[in-house]
């Protein structure tokens, strides 16, 4: 072993270059390794064709407009020594939770979804004042309020089962790893970041947030280490001592900070999946990318996102039976924000996500994987326009990610965008000085995943 | 570092922290928390700051030292008397 560095970290993700950038700010002598040959983890980007496309980021949720002092974005932007229009977000038009028979629009203006309710569901007005008072009450470091039961909470408020549906349908869609049910904690976090904060996103998309990030790091002497990937992280008496690389190159380090995951931190330090006997994440999903010859605003969508379900029932949960679940769905369109000066990304894009079966799409040959992603382009495609107009015969060109995707570039259990059900909000593990951050942590989301690396570096890593 | 000098690194660390708060009303009998939006995140980096500019340690245990402004200077001129401007 060589150099030894004060802080090591797994993974190139937003909390990883967060928790880097906080430790090289004071001074620290940091580098993250990243298995990948580039960066962001579950919020990446990529080029194909001569277009750039996002891969994760449909909005930045917590979105508060410049000068806000309260909230996660400012915090953030603080802790960062970021300025507010370093991010360059713009906000969302409006958005939609569309059930059979019943649409509840949204915007970063609850009153629009008060009114909603008010429209819709007109005798259920004082229960959506009562939940969103229980929602600020909540304090975020309680691990006990935490796990308790969402679905429970929400049907002691509300007397219409419907309404709870359509309130945990985006909620669920935008961070929920849990199956059927979500954890209230992350509920009123969820339900703040989006009915309360609200969506926003930069007109260059996720790469103009990383590229600040990996600036930042940098600037400050942090090492960014490309296609270094953890095999072990090797411990003496309890304590890490540094990493062997999958080259079998050694680094050495007097603590890890890992966003790899809890499952696959534990697989580093040489648990065996038995021992480990922790239940893995289990939502993944497909998303099918459009590009189309105009605004998709010409052929009628200029909703943000449409959170769409075809019953009254909300079931979330991974198919057991097929490659994905079409009975509920995302739709997303980034071209409609409120971008400055009427700037407007050139090509029209549509963005439709539906759940899947990991272990069903990564088992298939490589010729019946190619001929199934078509297969599942059109279905979700078909289902998706049951809730937004067709756009179809304007595509010009179409790409599609699936759990496979996910799983080759992240190597995250399942390809699960949100981690393992049980969150370990006080980051610790069994080796003193190793810690985890970002998805497992707790927070989810961009901003969730940049406010986790940045806590669990000034909790262990600097005080 | 005399007192004097002691605020004016405080108001320039504050202003680097929390750049959109305005600093130049604030009462120095009463808490940061009850004028600006600062949270225990921002009290780490006042702490953190003052290592990182004038290698000034401070315990865990004597951060609610660093309450309001009149506390945080009467708390830091013993530790800073040694200290360069």
């Amino acid at each position: 072993m060589t150099e030894a560095y004060d802080t090591l970290i797994i993974g190139a993700g937003m909390s990883g270059l967060a928790a880097g950038i906080r430790l090289a700010y004071y001074d620290q002598s940091v580098a993250i390794l990243e298995r990948h040959k580039t960066i962001g983890g579950l919020n990446s980007f990529y080029r194909a064709g001569g277009r750039d496309y996002d891969v994760g980021l449909h909005a930045v949720t917590n979105f508060t407009p410049k000068g806000a002092k309260k909230g996660p974005l400012s915090r953030l932007l603080r802790q960062l020594r970021f300025q507010w229009e370093d991010f360059a977000l713009a906000p969302q038009q409006q958005s939609r939770i569309a059930f059979p028979g019943v649409d509840l629009a949204f915007s970063n203006d609850i009153r629009l979804l008060e009114s909603e309710i008010a429209r819709c569901f007109p005798h259920q007005v004082a229960a959506f004042a009562n939940l969103r008072s229980q929602v600020l009450e909540y304090d975020d470091l309680d691990q006990a309020a935490f796990d308790i039961s969402t679905r429970k909470v929400l049907g002691q408020i509300f007397s219409d089962p419907l309404l709870i549906e359509m309130l945990l349908c985006p909620l669920m869609w935008y961070g929920n790893a849990r199956v059927h049910d979500m954890d209230w904690g992350q509920f009123c976090i969820m339900f703040r970041s989006i009915f309360l904060e609200g969506f926003a996103r930069p007109i260059r998309g996720v790469r103009l947030i990383l590229k600040h990030l990996v600036k930042k790091f940098r600037s400050l002497g942090g090492q960014l280490l490309l296609r270094h990937g953890v095999k072990e992280i090797v411990s003496e008496q309890g304590r890490a001592v540094g990493v062997i690389l999958d080259d079998g190159r050694e680094i050495q380090a007097k603590r890890i900070l890992s966003s790899a995951g809890w499952v696959e931190t534990q697989r580093m330090m040489g648990q065996t999946d038995e021992v480990v006997d922790e239940e893995t994440g289990q939502l993944t999903f497909i998303e099918t990318i459009t590009t189309l010859n105009c605004q998709p605003a010409k052929l009628g969508l200029s909703d943000t996102i449409v959170f769409y379900n075809d019953s009254d029932r909300f079931d979330w949960r991974p198919p057991h039976h097929d490659l994905c679940d079409l009975r509920t769905g995302v739709v997303c369109s980034p071209n409609n924000y409120q971008y400055d000066d009427h700037e407007q990304l050139s090509d029209g894009i549509i963005r439709i996500t539906s759940i899947a079966n990991f272990d069903r799409w990564s088992s298939l040959s490589e010729a019946d994987y190619r001929r199934e992603k078509m297969v599942w382009y059109d279905r979700s495609s078909d289902s998706a326009v049951r809730f937004v107009p067709e756009f179809r015969h304007h595509a010009i060109d179409t790409d599609m990610f699936t759990p496979k995707t996910i799983r080759r570039f992240t190597w995250h259990d399942n390809g699960a965008v949100y981690g393992a059900p049980k969150k370990r909000l006080d980051g610790r593990t069994q080796l003193e000085n190793v810690f985890i951050c970002g998805t497992d942590q707790g927070f989810v989301g961009i901003i969730g995943a940049i406010i986790s690396g940045i806590s669990i570096a000034n909790q262990y890593c600097l005080k | 570092m005399a007192p004097e000098e002691i605020r004016e690194v405080i108001i320039e660390i504050l202003g680097d922290i929390a750049p959109d708060e305005d600093l130049g009303s604030l009462d120095d009998a009463v808490a940061f928390r009850e004028q600006l939006e600062l949270d225990s995140m921002d009290f780490l980096d006042i702490v953190m700051e003052l290592r990182k500019r004038y290698r000034v340690q401070i315990p865990e245990d004597e951060y609610v030292q660093l309450a309001s402004m009149r506390s945080t200077v009467s708390y830091l001129t013993p530790k800073m008397s040694e200290v360069a401007k």
